[in-house]
């Protein structure tokens, strides 16, 4: 695999994430348990589809250079069936109560923040310039799910149970946030991605730290989904994946090309 | 990036009997005119994300930097200077966005912030916090906020996001209204 498609495969995994992501938060729209907290969901949904659409835009200018054309923003987000997608599995899983909506963005903001963090260095510049912009925003969801989970964690008996289950329940997905194949293995020793394993240490840090401030009890299974180089970054989803692109790319389906 | 003197020499014929000698500054002069669409009491030269007016190739180049990457209103705006330029006589007129440096609630101008206060929206606190990745808690607040309306900095966080990504919803204690707070970023 030469560097450029290395880039574009590694673009791909950041912008499905976070479209993956946003598009699971835009369900919860008109169904949020208070008002505010449906507008706070939407806005992060809403801040991950801005940072999805830069990683695509630069994932298209690095496919222009490999293929002569580059793929439009639509075009990656739309038109692409789920093996293509590269997002990690932990994003699709489904919204379930708002425990386990909590749970799936606290493990995502931690890794994302320090991701985007380690990206702001990049040797990419394009890529150091969204990370940096990326960041600041990201800053607010990391407190936001942070928040709810000491709200929840150290609230009543039920939201004490159900903060725990979820966050146990989640967690075998989070082995496949710090998971390096070669792809990724290559851009890391250019400078270009993050270096996961050194990110592991700190995210494993906070999320001891929220969980005891929380009352609750870090995970600590060690078997993981997607291991073993067959994960959502290597195009290996979950079944929910295809039924949620289903939704989403439904009119770009049926309706080619449409437009507002 | 050329200025305006030297792009008189540089520029082609055609340009110069169709961009007015005087286009930055009134390019300038239209920019200020141009409302935030979603906050249309400051312009946005006070939000801080016009970064620089430029001739390239005889053209009016706008710099615009974003508020928040996904802020839906970001391509309106751009819709909108182009159209305020032309009417300014800038004809082709056109705006680049710029990401970084990124943008900060530190570009705001006073101005800006006085009209944000007037409108009910309490500006941001101080200078945008530095993003320490380390250091992150769970509970890390804001300093007191004052309320648009009362002044009173007696005044509690409802929710991190309110009408729009870029501000949170606060709760005034002392006269008990509602306010959007704008985010220190």
């Amino acid at each position: 695999m030469t560097a450029d498609a290395a880039l574009f495969d590694y673009l791909l995994r950041l912008a499905d994430t976070d479209l993956v992501l946003a598009q699971r938060l835009g369900e919860w729209v008109g169904k949020g348990p208070v008002l505010e907290e449906d507008i706070a969901l939407t806005n992060v949904g809403l801040d991950l589809i801005g940072q999805a659409r830069l990683w695509y835009a630069h994932a298209g200018d690095v496919e222009a250079r490999l293929a002569g054309r580059g793929r439009t923003e639509d075009e990656l987000a739309f038109l692409r069936d789920g093996a293509a997608y590269r997002n990690v599995q932990l994003v699709e899983q489904p919204n379930g109560s708002y425990a386990d909506t909590t749970a799936r963005q606290f493990y995502f903001d931690q890794w994302h923040l320090r991701v985007l963090h380690a990206l702001t260095t990049s040797r990419d510049g394009r890529v150091a310039e969204i990370a940096a912009k990326s960041l600041k925003e990201v800053a607010y969801h990391v407190e936001r799910s942070a928040d709810w989970i000491v709200r929840l964690g150290d609230g009543t008996d039920t939201s004490h149970e159900r903060m725990q289950a979820a966050l146990d329940e989640l967690w075998p997905y989070t082995g496949e946030l710090f998971a390096v194949d070669a792809v990724e293995q290559a851009l890391i020793d250019a400078g270009i991605a993050a270096d996961l394993g050194v990110l592991h240490g700190p995210w494993r840090d906070a999320i001891a730290r929220v969980c005891a401030e929380a009352t609750l009890t870090m995970p600590a299974g060690e078997w993981m989904q997607g291991g073993g180089g067959r994960g959502g970054k290597q195009g290996v989803h979950t079944e929910h994946l295809g039924r949620l692109l289903a939704e989403m790319q439904h009119l770009q389906r049926t309706y080619p090309g449409a437009t507002w | 990036m050329v200025s305006v003197a030297a792009s008189a020499a540089l520029a082609p014929a055609w340009a110069a009997a169709t961009v007015p000698a005087d286009a930055i500054e009134r390019a300038w002069a239209a920019l200020a005119t141009v409302p935030d669409p979603e906050i249309p009491m400051v312009s946005v030269v006070e939000l801080g994300i016009v970064r620089d007016v430029r001739l390239d190739d005889g053209a009016v180049v706008v710099d615009v930097t974003p508020t928040y990457s996904g802020c839906p209103a970001t391509d309106i705006i751009a819709r909108d200077i182009e159209t305020a330029l032309a009417a300014a006589g800038c004809p082709g007129a056109r705006v680049v966005t710029r990401l970084a440096p990124a943008w900060t609630t530190d570009w705001i101008a006073p101005e800006g912030r006085r009209k944000l206060a007037a409108f009910g929206i309490a500006p941001p606190g101080g200078p945008a916090p530095r993003i320490d990745v380390t250091g992150i808690s769970p509970l890390r607040r804001a300093a007191a906020v004052a309320c648009p309306r009362c002044a009173s900095t007696r005044t509690r966080l409802v929710a991190q996001f309110g009408s729009t990504a870029c501000k949170a919803q606060y709760r005034c204690e002392a006269c008990l209204e509602p306010f959007d707070y704008f985010k220190p970023h």
